[in-house]
Parts: structure tokens; C-alpha cells; sequence
């Protein structure tokens, strides 16, 4: 890029030409005062404070919108250029309450400092000020535009970074006001409750309302850690005072959401200081229907230890199972596999992996020979075409939803949305595919039928780096377009534009997620992605491959960390003796040899009797599980339940000791994103009333099992699990500050890897796999006419034990609700918030009927967040033959309108 | 804000327009020829045809003194308020108008017939006090002439 130099107060730059006299004068330390402007978005030159003066220039100019010249003289801090901004001041101050003393943004207000800085206390423009209303309509933060000085920024960070486009400028003149449409509450907006706007605001105009009268800003203590909700990993800060969360906030600098959270990370926080927290053991006295009572950790575990001990004496090691937990950190699920593997003996250990993802560990493994996110999150937006299929990416991993709004908006990326349901990721869609539930494989196999027969494909590719080609061909030659539109309802010209538009752009991105996997071909289905990624080219370069959105915060660490029935940390096979050797060794005791029970199978065995005690950490099978009374029939027939949670969930509800961990905010550690990236996790306050550290608990209940674990801290296991998982060998705590890395990172010297499969698979060749289209396990019928498909909205999160202790998420989602088409509600006579009753041959349940389009004639949809309408006592169990993932978005229900 | 809104009009006022963003104030405007104001349903229509947010959409219609968003009478009376009608009693003739209609400065009647507004100045001083009724001018108007020609209507 060509330079230009210039000379700012005196001193000489050289920037790059296309700079801003602003952004000069930053990279050289000088400062210019500022109130609209916000970095690398364009400037929008409203509020005159960062007028500068430029030798030869009559009047003074916005710096944040005046490009550099050559030999150009700046002068930034003249009395000239200080009367200006003094001007300006004086001007907003003219209508702006002087009430700093009562503000909560006093100690981090621009317009504070700036009148600090200028010596401006007074206004000499006495007239006319507004008294608006205060707005504290939404449950998440109070709108007082009488602060508003109108700079425009929350509109900017509305529009332009989250592409939200709910408020603007609105009115004339002095009445400028920013407002929703209509003036309406943002609630009838398309606000989604981000926060961007709050976070942006120089003033106090807007204000979380859990931070208010809790504490002045320089009383907070920020602590940077990363966010508990979803895959996506976002960096935040937690604002801290007294041991109480005040606020959350996001760093611009933060690697991998560079400031942007959705509403569950900025507002869904207070869960953690929840006054619902468990803060003792508690230990069930008088049998199976006895009480809890509140206990010393000594007793409680020593009583968790011999029950242990004595069923493994009586029925063998395998009638214990144990669950770890995609919440808690990859030290602490890495410590408890250990537990179940080296203490208890048993390879019965599994989490909640089994239900969102284990269809793509199995087909990825065997497409590719990893399973992983193949391509880094802040590579999307440099995609050509982006292929969306089984992901509602805006409400489940809306961060990753900004990189794809990105990439359409700015890139001019060509986006294809499959989905049965009308999401909002398909308002930015150039094509959307809305294929009938569970055709994917079909939709799938059409692509690469049309992708072949049409000579579309990266020829030279699959002849170098995959095997298996003359099979997938064999295998795909029935499904060309007309047959798949029988199939899957999407009409061929659709189907072949799909198809074309994928195969000739240059980077294409395959995203994908629970509507890919929870399937009983939920591992077909993952192959097909593979086929299509490795047929094309699209792998091993920058913005493209394929990228399974994963779940949890830490799913893929506790994958990472070897929380599954078959692999130890690192996805090293359990049945290999050379690696159990190793652990054998570096954990001095020998180790079981054939792969353990999966999640759901622990369940049936339980309810079998072979299962007799189960230890569950972090999980709610009684919610997250498909066909809920058959897991509390299981559970109750366990011999000794032990559940370690931070709040008493339905499961915990049945287990006979409750021991009470922490949340990621009392405790160190990492978690691993759905790109692969190993962050630090800080402790921020001390553990609530008793309880300790999930890590604490696992190491001191496995010294009283005979098999001392004796770690100073996280930092030490980490190092541990790095000397034994090749993939994160070079993982150490001194190396994760900022950035984090990225596995695989082998040593010390490797900086991670940003995407996979650069030059080789792991199994070497990419492998095709021949995949036949077979139907969902249970399809409507007479007596159950609709497909109940299964999800989450934006507002709440799994069994909602911690989303629904957010006031800000309850408030504005507070109950179940069914999403029912028009067409089909006016069949059933029921209008938008009556009461409807689903029922399937496993189960019913009543909640509040949603009309809406958006979901398809003969589908409705609920979501898992409410105990009051569990959608899992409705949902299939039948298993995925390889993953053993259960079917959970597709059964079939009748729905009855509610007298 | 009415209801049950015929979108077939402004379907061929879009049409017209190619739904293209920077179109946005002529549509506006024939939408508000053709329906007398812009009802949200419309700016609804014009957000999911022309793919500009409501927000947008919004900003501009309340920019503009132009855009009327509540319904608006069949007959426009407006009063000139300027410095060279005022000194010649244009405050007596709007508070005429004011009784005669039973409205102030702003407001529509309650049979939507008239309208009432007050205008900064309509550059024909020497005539004042003005008065425009549907775009027509009356000039050196007083508290009865304005009776009048409220009555003729």
C-alpha cells in the first residue's frame, strides 16, 4: 500500500495513504478527542469534536473523516482548535442534564472527560431542554434520552455491525430523537437485545439495568474471561464489585468476537449470583423418596466415595457410568475421565456431545480422519459462497451469524440457506432450499449429482488428495434433480442453482449444526457434507470447508479432553495398547480396554439394572434427553445417583448426594471453541456459600477413592493433559493470554493451526462415502399427523436452568411456546396464544401456540428450555446406528387446541 | 392507524420504482398521493419490498415535514404565521379558523374534512395575512373573510 507523510504537532508520520488525519495521528500516540467516531466503521462527522487544524485549510476539520495528504501539517492541540471543541461542548451540555454525580456512566463518559479535559462546567446556552420520559420498557436496559447527545453511534453499531437495523435518527431539529419505528418499544422492533448499542454509547443515555446503583465505575474490577453460552467462545470482561457480576462487556481487541455478544452473553450473567445456587452438599435421608438435608463436604463425600466403592466391589467397575460436562472446563472434564478411567475403571464415560455432535466425530472421522471445525471462525466473511444447511446460525451461534451478515453484506458472498424452517439467516439469503425434514442426505446427494454430471467438480483435487471417487459416483447416479425434488419438496432448478452456485465459487463454507446431526442418518448426513466439501475443493484452504457449529461453550474441549466412551484426550483410540500404555503410565494404574457405554446407552442399561450408580456433572438428562420419562424411570432405578451442579435441576432433583460446583466465574481454567481455540477462563469472584470448584471436588473425591490427585491448580492439569494429547502439546497457560491457540498445536514452538487438512488429512487420503437417502424413524400419520422438530430461540439456553434464572432473558421469553403455520392453526381453529396440548406416543405436553410462517404446513417446533413443557418427554429415542445420536428433530405429534 | 389497507396501489407505485433503496422519497411520496398519508402497514410494504429497514424508513418520513403518518382531511387550511402577516392580525384569523373548525393548529376534525396548519411564511408578505385552502390563496384576510371562505367550502 502506498505511504504518505505528513507532519502532526511537530512530529513526522509516515501512514498509509487512504488514512484519516484521526487514525494517524492514533498510530502516533496522539490522541484526538472524539464522540461519534467509533473504529472501522465509517465516520459519521456529527459531534465537531475532533476538529483539527491543517496548515493551508481555511476553517478547521473533522479529523475522523479527513484523509491524510502528502506534506500535510496537522496541529491538533491549538487554542484555536480548543475553542472549537469547547464550542461543541457547550452546545451538547446546552441539553444535557447536569447530573453526573447521580450518572451511572460518570468515571467512563466521554463527554465527561472531554469537559473535564477542556474546562467546560458550565453552558452559556441557556434555552429550551428536553424532558423525556425515562424507557424502561425492555427487561436488559433503561433508554434516557435526555443524556442522548445524538452522535448517532448505537444507530451505527445497530445497522453496521449487527445488522439489526431497529433504530435510527428520527424526527427534525431540536425533536431529533433515536427511536424504533413508530416510536413503538423496542420489544416490536427487530431489536434482538444485543447490547451493541449500550455498548457504544459514549454517555449515559443507555445503561444496563442490573448495573444500576450497584457500584461507580471505578469500583469495578474487570476480569477477562470467555463467555458461558454457546460454541462460539466471545471474550468478555466481567465488571466485578463485592464479589457480584455488575456487568459484562467485550473488548474490540477480543480475537474472536472483536466486541460483538448477543443478549445472552451481555445480559444473561446473573444466573451466577442466582440466590437459587446450591451452596452445601446435600444428602438424601430416608431412601429414595427421603428429603435432602444439608451436609459437611467431609461427610458428603465420603459417603459419595464408599457407595463408589462398594458397587464397583459388589458388580464390577462397568456398573458404574459417569458424565462429564460441556459447561465445565477442559481441566475438569479432562480430571473426571481420568476419574471414571484410572479411579472407578471404567471407559463409561460420556456427555452431552452425544446429543448435538457425535454424528459428526464419527462421520468427520471417517471422511477426513479429525472432527473438528475445519476453518476459523473470522475466516467466514472472506467466503465466496457460504452454504447453510441444518443451522439456525442467528439465534444459536449469533456471532457467527454477524461473520456470515458480514460476508453477504460486505463481501458480497453468495449465501444458500437449507432449511425446513423460514430462519432469519434466509432474509440474507441468495437462495433458500426448504427441503421436507430429515431429506438432507437426498438435497445433499442431488448437489453432488448435479456438481458431477455438469463437470463442476475440482477434478484435479480428487485425484490427489481423496480416494473412494468412481464409488461416490456409483453411488449418486439415481439422484439427479427431479427425483430429489420428490423427495425433498425443493423444486430442481433450485437444486441445480444450489449446486452450481457452490461448486464455481472459489471459497465456499460449508456451516452446519443440530439440523444436520440430530438425525438417525445424522452420521449420513455428515458424510454427504464431506462428499460435497471434498468433491469441490474446499478443503485445506482459508474460508471454506466444513464447519459443524458446536454447542456448548467447552463441547469440543470436553471431546478434546477424551469425555467419551472410545477415545482417550485427543481422540486416542481406547482400544490402542501403545496409548493406553502411556496413560497406563503417566497415570500408574492399569486402564480398561474395550470402549464404554454412550450417554444414551448408560440411560437404557440404567433402567436395565446393569447401570446401578452414576455419577453426572453439569448435565440435566431429566431435560436434555429425547424421551424424558424413560430417563427418570432409568434414574430412579439407580442404586446411588450422584448429580454435581451449581443449581438443583430436574436431575439433581433425583439423586440421592448433590454436591455443589461453581460457575465459570469462580474458578480458573479453559475452554475450547467450536474453532478449536484453547482460551483462558479467570476467576472473577470467590466460589457462592460453600461450594468449591468442580475441579476441587472430582481431585479430593479420587484421593478418598485410594488414588490421590494432588494439583496446585488448572494451570498443573493443564500441563499434564499437554504431556499426554499430542493435538495439545503445546498447550501451557503462559501461552494463552490474548489469542489463546488453536489445537492442533504440538509444541511449544507451534503457533496452532488456524485451518486443517492444509496438505494431508489426518487418515492421509479424504475419503468419499457412497450415502443412500433412508427415512426418519417415526413419520406422521394418521392418528399423529405433524413432525415435531426440536430446538432453541435466542433468548434462552438448553434446560433453561441457567438462561431462566436471568431476569433480563426470562422477562422478555418467559414460556414455552409451539410454532404452528397459519395454514395448519386455522385447520386446528387456534389462534396465536392459545393453549395447545402436543402429543406423541411418548408423552404431552401444554404450552402457548405461536402462529408463524416460519414454520412449514404439517411441522411445529418447540424448544427444550422449559420443564413445565418439556418437548423431550415427546421426542424419539431411536439412535444414529454409529453415533448413537438420538433423532430429536423429527417425531411425530397431534396437537389439540385446549378447551 | 386504518386497517384492512388496499396494497394493490402502491404494489404499481414499487413496481414503478423497481423497489430500488434510493427511490425511497418518490415512493413515499406517490404512496402518500395515493393514500393520503402513509399508514405503517404501507411503510410495512415498502420495508419487505424494498428491503430498507423500518427504521429507515421511519427517519425519513419523520424527517420530512411532508410525510403525514396519521390521516389527514380533505381540505387543507393553512394559516401563515410570518412576521408580515402576524403584524396584520394573522392571529385573530387563526383563532377563527380554530373556533370555526373546533381544532387547533396540527389537528384534523374529527369527519377528517379539514385540517389545520400554520406555516413560517409563503413568501407573499404584501398579501397578508394569507391563507391557502387546498393550495389556493387568499390574501389580506380577516376574522370574517376567513368565515367565508371556511363557509364556501
Amino acid at each position: 500500500m502506498a505511504r504518505v507523510s505528513l507532519t502532526i504537532d511537530g512530529n513526522r508520520l509516515e501512514v498509509d495513504a487512504g488514512a484519516t488525519i484521526l487514525q494517524a495521528a492514533k498510530g502516533a500516540g496522539i490522541e484526538i478527542p472524539h464522540l461519534c467516531y467509533l473504529e472501522s466503521l465509517p465516520p459519521s462527522s456529527a459531534c465537531r469534536l475532533c476538529v483539527v487544524e491543517v496548515e493551508g485549510a481555511r476553517n478547521l476539520v473533522a479529523s475522523c473523516s479527513y484523509p491524510v495528504v502528502t506534506d500535510m501539517v496537522v496541529r491538533t492541540n491549538t487554542e484555536r482548535v480548543a475553542k472549537a471543541r469547547r464550542l461543541a461542548l457547550e452546545l451538547l451540555l446546552s441539553d444535557h442534564p447536569f447530573d453526573c454525580m447521580t450518572c451511572e456512566k460518570s468515571g467512563a463518559c466521554d463527554l465527561e472527560r472531554y469537559a473535564y479535559e477542556l474546562g467546560v462546567s458550565t453552558t452559556r446556552f441557556q434555552g429550551e431542554k428536553h424532558a423525556y420520559p425515562i424507557d424502561e420498557t425492555n427487561p436488559f436496559f433503561v433508554r434516557d434520552y435526555n443524556k442522548c447527545i445524538l452522535c448517532g453511534r448505537c444507530v451505527t453499531a445497530c445497522n453496521e455491525v449487527q445488522f439489526v437495523e431497529a433504530i435510527d435518527l428520527t424526527h427534525r431539529g431540536f425533536n431529533t430523537r433515536v427511536a424504533a419505528p413508530f416510536d413503538r418499544p423496542l420489544q416490536e422492533s427487530t431489536c434482538i437485545f444485543c447490547g451493541q448499542c449500550v455498548a457504544v454509547c459514549p454517555v449515559g443515555a443507555l445503561t444496563e439495568k442490573l448495573r444500576r446503583f450497584k457500584g461507580r465505575e471505578w469500583e469495578l474490577r474487570k476480569v477477562a474471561t470467555v463467555c458461558p453460552y454457546c460454541g462460539v467462545g466471545c471474550n468478555i470482561e466481567l465488571s466485578v464489585k463485592d464479589d457480584r457480576i455488575i456487568k459484562v462487556t467485550s473488548p474490540a481487541t477480543g480475537v474472536v468476537n472483536e466486541g460483538r455478544l448477543c443478549v445472552k452473553g451481555k445480559f444473561g450473567f446473573d444466573y451466577v449470583n442466582s440466590p437459587d445456587r446450591l451452596t452445601t452438599p446435600l444428602i438424601r435421608e430416608g431412601g429414595k423418596d427421603g428429603r435432602f438435608r444439608e451436609a459437611s463436604w467431609e461427610e458428603a463425600l465420603d459417603v459419595v466415595a464408599s457407595r463408589l466403592r462398594q458397587i464397583k466391589e459388589e458388580s464390577g467397575p462397568d456398573s458404574l457410568a459417569v458424565t462429564t460436562s460441556a459447561k465445565c472446563t477442559n481441566e475438569e472434564n479432562y480430571l473426571l475421565q481420568k476419574f471414571a478411567r484410572a479411579v472407578l475403571g471404567t471407559n463409561n464415560v460420556d456427555h452431552c456431545a452425544r446429543l448435538c455432535h457425535a454424528s459428526t466425530v464419527t462421520g468427520l472421522g471417517m471422511a477426513f480422519g479429525s472432527a473438528a471445525m475445519t476453518n476459523s471462525i473470522g475466516e467466514i466473511r472472506y467466503a465466496d459462497c457460504i452454504f447453510i444447511i441444518g443451522s439456525n446460525t442467528s439465534e444459536n451461534h449469533p456471532v457467527i451469524a454477524l461473520e456470515v451478515k458480514e460476508a453477504v453484506r460486505r463481501g458480497g458472498a453468495k449465501l444458500i440457506v437449507a432449511d425446513p424452517r423460514k430462519i432469519e439467516m434466509v432474509e440474507f439469503a441468495d437462495l433458500w432450499l426448504r427441503q421436507k425434514p430429515g431429506t438432507d442426505v437426498a438435497l445433499i446427494n442431488g448437489m453432488v449429482n448435479v456438481i458431477i454430471s455438469e463437470n463442476l467438480y475440482d477434478a484435479e483435487f480428487v485425484q490427489r488428495r481423496t480416494e473412494g471417487f468412481e464409488q461416490l459416483k456409483e453411488g449418486i447416479k439415481d439422484y439427479h434433480p427431479s427425483y430429489v425434488a420428490q423427495i425433498t419438496g425443493v423444486p430442481a432448478d433450485d437444486l441445480c442453482k444450489a449446486a452450481r452456485t457452490y461448486a464455481r465459487s472459489p471459497r465456499a463454507s460449508i456451516l452446519y449444526a443440530m439440523g444436520i446431526t440430530q438425525h438417525v442418518a445424522g452420521t449420513d448426513n455428515v458424510l454427504a457434507l464431506a462428499n460435497l466439501a471434498l468433491l469441490t475443493g474446499n478443503l485445506g484452504k482459508e474460508s471454506s470447508g466444513v464447519n459443524p457449529l458446536r454447542g456448548q461453550n467447552n463441547v469440543q474441549g470436553a471431546c478434546d479432553m477424551g469425555a467419551l466412551p472410545n477415545f482417550l484426550p485427543g481422540y486416542q483410540l481406547v482400544v490402542d495398547k501403545d496409548v493406553r500404555g502411556r496413560f497406563e503410565e503417566a497415570w500408574q494404574t492399569p486402564l480398561p480396554d474395550q470402549p464404554g457405554l454412550t450417554l444414551m446407552e448408560m440411560m437404557h442399561e440404567a433402567e436395565a439394572g446393569e447401570i446401578k450408580g452414576m455419577y453426572i456433572m453439569g448435565e440435566d438428562p431429566v431435560l436434555s434427553h429425547p424421551n424424558s420419562a424413560r430417563v427418570v424411570k432409568g434414574l430412579k432405578n439407580l442404586d446411588f445417583l450422584v448429580v454435581q451442579d451449581i443449581f438443583l435441576s430436574e436431575t439433581a432433583k433425583l439423586a440421592d448426594v448433590v454436591l455443589p460446583g461453581v460457575s465459570f466465574a469462580e474458578k480458573d481454567g479453559t475452554f475450547t471453541n467450536t474453532e478449536r481455540r484453547i482460551q483462558r477462563v479467570r476467576k472473577a469472584i470467590e466460589p457462592i456459600g460453600e461450594s468449591r470448584a468442580d475441579w476441587l471436588i472430582i481431585s479430593e473425591l479420587a484421593s478418598k477413592l485410594g488414588h490421590p490427585m494432588r494439583y496446585e491448580g488448572p494451570e498443573v492439569i493443564m500441563d499434564e493433559i499437554a504431556s499426554l494429547t499430542p493435538i495439545y502439546g503445546g498447550v501451557h497457560y503462559d501461552r494463552l493470554n490474548g489469542r489463546g491457540l488453536q489445537w492442533p498445536c504440538r509444541d511449544r514452538q507451534d503457533l496452532g493451526t488456524r485451518y486443517l487438512h492444509k496438505d494431508q488429512f489426518p487418515r492421509g487420503l479424504g475419503k468419499f462415502h457412497p450415502i443412500g437417502y433412508q427415512e426418519p424413524s417415526e413419520l406422521p400419520d394418521d392418528e399423529y399427523p405433524f413432525i415435531l422438530s426440536t430446538g432453541r430461540v435466542l433468548f434462552h439456553w438448553h434446560g433453561g436452568t441457567i438462561s431462566r434464572r436471568s431476569t433480563g432473558l426470562t422477562g422478555i421469553y418467559p414460556e414455552a411456546k409451539v410454532e404452528i403455520n397459519p395454514q395448519d392453526a386455522e385447520v386446528l381453529r387456534c389462534s396465536d396464544g392459545d393453549l395447545v396440548q402436543v402429543v406423541s406416543r411418548r408423552g404431552k405436553v401444554i404450552a402457548k401456540a405461536m402462529v408463524t410462517d416460519r414454520s412449514p404446513q404439517g411441522v411445529v417446533f418447540m424448544t427444550f428450555h422449559f420443564r413445565e413443557a418439556a418437548a423431550n418427554l415427546l421426542t424419539v429415542d431411536t439412535l444414529d446406528p454409529v453415533a448413537k445420536i438420538p433423532e430429536f428433530k423429527i417425531c411425530s405429534v397431534q396437537i389439540n387446541k385446549c378447551s | 392507524m386504518a386497517e384492512n389497507v388496499d396494497l394493490s396501489i402502491l404494489a404499481q407505485i414499487l413496481e414503478k420504482y423497481e423497489s430500488q433503496s434510493g427511490n425511497l422519497i418518490a415512493i413515499l411520496q406517490e404512496a402518500q398521493e395515493a393514500y393520503g398519508y402513509l399508514p405503517g402497514e404501507v411503510l410495512t410494504h415498502i420495508r419487505r419490498e424494498t428491503k430498507i429497514p423500518l427504521s429507515r424508513i421511519y427517519g425519513v418520513v419523520t424527517f420530512y415535514a411532508q410525510f403525514y403518518l396519521t390521516p389527514r382531511g380533505r381540505n387543507t387550511v393553512r394559516v401563515c404565521r410570518g412576521t408580515a402577516c402576524h403584524v396584520r392580525g394573522a392571529k385573530s384569523v387563526l383563532r377563527t379558523v380554530e373556533h370555526f373548525l373546533g381544532i387547533t393548529e396540527g389537528e384534523t376534525t374529527a369527519d377528517y374534512e379539514f385540517t389545520l396548519e400554520t406555516v413560517a411564511c409563503l413568501g407573499a408578505c404584501a398579501m397578508g395575512p394569507v391563507v391557502v385552502m387546498n393550495g389556493r390563496y387568499f390574501g389580506k384576510m380577516t376574522a370574517a373573510g376567513v368565515e367565508t371562505v371556511l363557509t364556501a367550502l
